[in-house]
């Protein structure tokens, strides 16, 4: 019956303070338990409406500093909605509202006093398709870091986050190029270096790979567990085998029908270790879903 | 294998040949489209033909050093200073673009990236409304209005026609045209392109200038270069606001009086087939003719080129 069988934290500890990240951190060996990270996110009680209809409807759930945390679930389960209420990207739609918390390091990113920009300067956004701009790639990865007002070194910037992004030795005899020349899959690590260049704290990532093929894709994943030790990322994905390749954390969401209107309400059904929501999940819907027999 | 020839039908285990109805109404449907496509490029053709005889019987028969001497354009008593109506056309054009480019573009900007959309419905109606208003009204608006309330207001000296009220005129008349082309290529310009700039934390003047303006580059420029045509082909508002009306001397101050390209037509061409004065009078309209429509291909060609250059692809 309850609609979210959240499995909190079970070590909550004080929200870290930012200039202190690195402190809790150090275990990030392979048996180490994902509960014991420190919570970056906390999510309490989120809905989100577009107009008169919920798209998404009591969400609760924690997500932990330096981890892959996934999102999956059927189309139409809320899992882009409530991922891109983690950088307030759903303000640039105009019928969307937010009810609930959003706690980022213990802060309510939806409170009054918040900029939406000082939020996304610290929680970066790869989108589904690639989209850099109709620019050279060099330009590409310092706009970011030139409308944040960072003068000095970009040429540096440029070259760090192309290394980071496992790009720099493909692209760095044409980064006055446009950008627009390379693959799909590199356009797609130019955007995550892009997204690196303004040091976030936190990458989400909206289906990056789903216009990929599978080496691009195996690509991004590798790239993925290297940029785990410095950055915090969710991932919405509808790729099954790639949370459990990839994540430490799922949450798996699913769609209501409404019964007024013929649209759909997303919720979160379970949220738990990767491998035991693969494994042995504790809802007959995530089983069903996870073994392929429904979505 | 090789005995099979090409011109056996197709008519094996399957018939591919289709429907031979539709296979022709299909047909016709190419054809008379590519019949109106014929026809807009032979009236084109035929109107550079009509002005090329008279204009090229002017060029003839001109004394062609009169067409640089400073005597003024008064083609009745066979002064044809081309410097004067050409001058004259690039100070109202330059007036009118001085006031179109930058309202329009401000206008596009907003309707297109800061106004909501209620803002949006109510606005881009009177816009419309404004490009809808005849040109002769606007040059009555010029001449009692623009001229003594705001052109000699600001400029004493400034006479009661001048190519400055004209201008502004004409630049009123233009900026709604700025504004819907370019509001439509600001808004062409692809949402996930907008969400990345958003996404590096790109406040809304940021994106606009650095993202999209950038983008819709080629499309802001086209909205100019159609914009300085119109003001150069406009001719009612000139005609009446401008003065200058039996010739005119060459001048550059916006605040004397002065002649256009087409204002000069108008007032040797107007009401009569009978154009008196001497002998290359009347040829000289078609002169003139040409060459306005040489510098509107000009500025066409130009245009397209620059915009080629510049313009992010998306």
């Amino acid at each position: 019956m309850n609609p979210s069988p959240v499995r909190h934290n079970a070590a909550v500890k004080e929200p870290m303070r930012e200039e202190h990240p690195a402190i809790h951190v150090e275990v990030t060996h392979e048996e180490s338990d994902p509960f014991a990270a420190p919570t970056l996110f906390d999510i309490k009680d989120l809905n989100v409406y577009y107009g008169g209809f919920r798209a998404v409807r009591d969400v609760s759930l924690s997500v932990g500093q330096r981890q892959i945390t996934a999102l999956i679930g059927p189309s139409g389960c809320g899992k882009t909605t409530m991922l891109r209420c983690l950088n307030r990207m759903n303000d640039l739609i105009e019928i969307a509202r937010v009810e609930g918390q959003v706690l980022y390091h213990g802060v309510d990113l939806y409170d009054r006093r918040v900029d939406p920009v000082e939020v996304r300067r610290r929680i970066g956004m790869v989108f589904q398709k690639p989209n850099p701009f109709p620019k050279s790639i060099y330009d590409n990865i310092s706009f970011g870091p030139k409308i944040a007002g960072f003068k000095g070194g970009m040429d540096e910037i440029v070259e760090t986050s192309l290394r980071k992004a496992a790009l720099w030795d493909e692209v760095k005899d044409r980064l006055r190029e446009s950008a627009w020349g390379l693959s799909g899959g590199q356009q797609q690590r130019l955007c995550i270096a892009r997204c690196i260049a303004v040091s976030p704290d936190v990458i989400l990532m909206d289906e990056p790979c789903s216009a990929l093929d599978p080496i691009a894709t195996g690509r991004i994943e590798d790239l993925m567990q290297d940029l785990k030790s410095e950055y915090t990322i969710v991932i919405v994905t509808h790729n099954m085998q790639q949370a459990a390749r990839v994540s430490d954390m799922t949450a798996f969401f699913t769609a209501e029908v409404n019964e007024e209107q013929d649209r759909r309400t997303g919720l979160l059904v379970e949220y738990d270790k990767t491998e035991q929501i693969f494994t042995n999940p504790a809802d007959e819907r995530t089983e069903n879903y996870v073994t392929g027999r429904f979505g | 294998m090789s005995e099979i020839t090409v011109s056996s039908p197709p008519t094996g285990a399957v018939d591919l040949r289709g429907d031979p109805k539709r296979r022709r109404r299909e047909s016709i449907i190419a054809g008379v489209f590519r019949a109106s496509a014929i026809v807009s490029i032979i009236i084109s053709a035929a109107i550079v033909f009509s002005l090329f005889g008279k204009a090229l019987d002017f060029a003839l028969n001109v004394d062609v050093a009169a067409l640089w001497a400073d005597q003024g354009w008064f083609p009745r008593r066979g002064f044809f200073d081309l410097r004067s109506i050409v001058a004259g056309t690039f100070v109202v054009t330059g007036v009118a673009m001085l006031v179109a480019a930058p309202l329009g573009l401000g206008a596009a900007i907003y309707l297109a990236e800061f106004a909501k959309p209620r803002v949006r419905r109510t606005l881009k109606p009177i816009l419309e409304i404004l490009a809808g208003i005849p040109s002769v009204v606007l040059g009555f608006f010029a001449l009692t209005w623009i001229s003594p309330e705001i052109v000699q207001r600001f400029f004493s000296h400034a006479t009661a026609f001048n190519m400055a009220a004209a201008g502004l005129a004409v630049g009123v008349l233009i900026t709604p045209l700025v504004a819907a082309v370019t509001e439509d290529s600001l808004r062409a310009v692809p949402h996930a392109l907008r969400e990345a700039a958003y996404g590096l934390a790109a406040r809304k003047r940021s994106v606009v200038a650095r993202v999209i303006l950038p983008a819709a580059t080629s499309g802001i420029v086209a909205s100019f270069i159609l914009a300085i045509s119109r003001a150069i082909g406009e001719t009612m508002i000139v005609a009446i606001a401008a003065g200058g009306t039996g010739g005119s001397d060459l001048a550059l101050d916006p605040t004397q009086p002065g002649q256009t390209m087409t204002a000069a037509m108008t007032a040797l061409a107007i009401g009569s087939d009978q154009v008196k004065g001497e002998a290359n009078t009347f040829p000289s309209l078609f002169f003139v003719g040409l060459l306005l429509f040489f510098m509107t291909m000009i500025l066409n060609v130009v245009s397209e080129r620059f915009v080629r250059r510049v313009r992010e692809k998306y």
